[in-house]
């Protein structure tokens, strides 16, 4: 029995593209060695960087190409690179987020078990670039088989010099150490991430310090995402002109779209930004429609803290700008289909007990505000609704809304307005009725 | 003592990596987990003297994490995840089929001790779903037949074992 995830990816289609480039061996089942990564062309970025360029020049080209955070937040990455103090004493760390814990978001977990190195080659780029000699990757300790697969490169990845000391006989030394966690959603958002790091409870930092100029062990830190990091090898290959000329002008460059919930063809597609919604979801290339040949409901086009989006949205591109002027957000690029049968209170509740169960517990309004939620909902889910409690559950939304030390309680809130939003006569009917507008009960094979 | 002098070796060496002792908590929560199924105050006791740092910070950390089992569960730990895009593709019938085929309810152990069925926030596996994890390992695109096959390949293997 392999472990290693069956998931459906569109690498051919990638391999025939000069443009798209993240997925192009990830169905080589040797890709994850060093041998054939280095015969694909892998760790040539590096000893590029590290022997002939400057580490401000590897930022500054990374910067030029526009690549943003491909975690959630869509912050620039050559910018944030820039924040680290010049001159400052104390060592620099890089932390690769691999805590992958979003619903819907399942892509770093196919990097990290099918293409390894690409991960650790941009690690180790982006770690030159700041000056980092010891990086971490933090991964979800629940990741069993990419936690053995990134073991596995790390240690071929010193026995082929890639790491360790005097790479490539440049004088630079850079050790890499494996990190795994316990199991808390909470410990993607970095500076949770790095409390939990330093063997703390995961609960987040306030604001500043940033992270850049104080995080792990209150030294200049940069958190990026696993799949942010594999895409700097191509950019340092193939040039900041080259990858501007993907996707959009503000979202420059392709990215991993996970695909869940009800379409004929889950799985991981790389796209470039700006690809059509609809497209992506009923193209036979990607999604194939919807499971079952029934009508669209809804989607959640980037991760489950996105607001949802209904059926006369869905021509809009999947890019950072095109999301956010129709009232959602890109995030993690998880995009998560809904068909006619679904109940949005039902959704609603399966979100909002995970936002709950992951509250880190430090600020009130996160705190007391996602279990009054959770408990309002069910009540109504399970038809003991009462009038008035739509109005009670937007007013604890906006209790929370830009409350709170961290996204986390913005992100258990997004979707419920958004629901409350455009099916608000289902949340209604719902309470009035004591039961769903539709049937919802979905039978596994 | 529940820890093996290996473990307790293997935790010493994680921490020594590290600029700063207390990061080994967590690799060393994770090693004792993986060796005795579970996690508790003995376990916290022996964690801080191998690697030197407060018993209180080992059970601060391990109290928060909620992958470490604070008590004994079966040789099997499955988890199915509840989750959004797991719910679409029937989750919940999926824990319904597996308490039927076990013949306990969520949360509980078979009177074997081989199998505690929970269920649990998103794995990372939405586009494979339903899925679940079984002590380190996952298993995705569920179907019943592929369920019954899982539960069998186990007894057996626990068989072999015993
Ligand atoms: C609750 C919460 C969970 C998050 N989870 C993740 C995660 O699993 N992976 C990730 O890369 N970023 C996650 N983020 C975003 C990180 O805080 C951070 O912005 C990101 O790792 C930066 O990397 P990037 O700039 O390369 O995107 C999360 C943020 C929040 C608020
Ligand atoms: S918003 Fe929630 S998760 Fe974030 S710090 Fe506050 S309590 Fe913790
Ligand atoms: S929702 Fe089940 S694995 Fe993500």
């Amino acid at each position: 029995m392999s472990f290693y995830s069956p998931v459906r990816t569109n690498a051919q289609e990638v391999a025939a593209s000069d443009r798209l480039h993240l997925f192009k061996y990830v169905e080589d089942p040797e890709q994850h060695t060093v041998a054939t990564y280095e015969a694909h062309g892998g760790y040539v970025a590096w000893k590029k960087a590290l022997t002939t360029m400057q580490p401000e020049e590897v930022a500054l080209e990374v910067k030029t190409a526009g690549l943003r955070g491909r975690g959630g937040a869509g912050f620039p990455t050559g910018m944030k690179w820039g924040f680290i103090p010049k001159g400052s004493p104390k060592p620099k760390y890089l932390v690769c987020n691999a805590d992958e814990s979003e619903p819907g978001t399942c892509k770093d977990r196919v990097i990290m078990e099918r293409d390894p190195h690409a991960m650790i080659e941009g690690m180790a780029i982006g770690a030159f670039a700041i000056g980092c000699h010891l990086m971490f990757v933090y991964i979800r300790g629940e990741f069993g088989e990419p936690i053995r697969s990134v073991r596995r490169a790390v240690k071929e990845a010193y026995e082929r010099g890639h790491l360790g000391k005097n790479i490539y006989g440049s004088g630079y030394d850079l050790d890499m150490i494996v990190h795994t966690g316990g199991g808390a959603y909470i410990c993607g958002e970095e500076t949770a991430l790095l409390n939990s790091l330093e063997g703390k409870r995961g609960q987040s930092r306030i604001r500043p310090p940033f992270p850049a100029i104080e995080g792990l062990y209150a030294s200049p830190t940069i958190v990026n995402n696993v799949e942010t990091l594999a895409t700097v090898p191509h950019i340092i290959n193939r040039g900041a002109e080259w990858y501007k000329s993907l996707g959009k002008e503000k979202s420059p460059g392709s990215k991993i779209f996970s695909l869940s919930g009800h379409v004929k063809q889950p799985g991981n597609y790389e796209l470039e930004l700006g690809h059509s919604l609809k497209d992506f979801i009923y193209n036979p290339k990607y999604g194939g429609g919807i499971l079952g040949d029934k009508a669209l409901k809804g989607v959640i086009p980037g991760g489950s803290s996105t607001p949802f989006l209904t059926p006369d949205m869905i021509e809009v591109g999947l890019d950072y700008e095109s999301l956010t002027e129709v009232g959602s957000m890109l995030g993690s690029g998880a995009v998560i289909v809904f068909n006619e049968d679904t109940c949005i209170v039902w959704a609603l509740l399966k979100l909002i007990h995970f936002y709950r169960h992951e509250s880190c517990g430090k600020c009130t309004p996160c705190r007391e505000g996602t279990g009054w939620l959770e408990q309002l909902i069910r009540a109504i889910e399970q038809g003991r609704g009462r009038p008035g409690d739509v109005e009670k559950i937007e007013s604890v939304c906006g209790n929370i809304l830009g409350r709170t030390i961290c996204p986390l309680g913005d992100a258990a809130v997004m979707p419920i307005q958004s629901s409350i939003r455009l099916w608000r006569d289902e949340w209604q009917y719902h309470i009035d009725h004591g039961k769903c507008m539709v049937k919802t009960h979905f039978e596994f094979k | 003592m529940m820890l093996s002098e290996a473990s307790i070796t293997l935790m010493k060496e994680m921490t020594a990596r590290y600029p700063e002792k207390r990061s080994g908590i967590l690799p060393a929560l994770t090693i004792a987990y993986e060796e005795v199924g579970h996690v508790n105050p003995d376990i916290y006791r022996e964690i801080a003297a191998a690697i030197d740092v407060p018993m209180v910070e080992v059970a601060e950390a391990a109290t928060f994490y909620t992958m470490f089992p604070k008590e004994p569960v079966g040789t099997y730990l499955i988890q199915v995840c509840h989750n959004i895009s797991c719910a679409l593709m029937g989750a919940d019938s999926l824990v319904e089929y597996l308490e039927e085929k076990l013949g306990i309810k969520k949360g509980d152990t078979t009177p074997d001790n081989l199998f505690t069925l929970i269920s649990v926030e998103c794995l990372g596996s939405c586009s494979t779903a339903p899925m679940m994890q079984i002590n380190q390992d996952f298993y995705e695109n569920l179907t019943r037949a592929k369920v019954d096959q899982i539960l069998e390949d186990l007894r057996e293997k626990a068989k072999a074992q015993a």
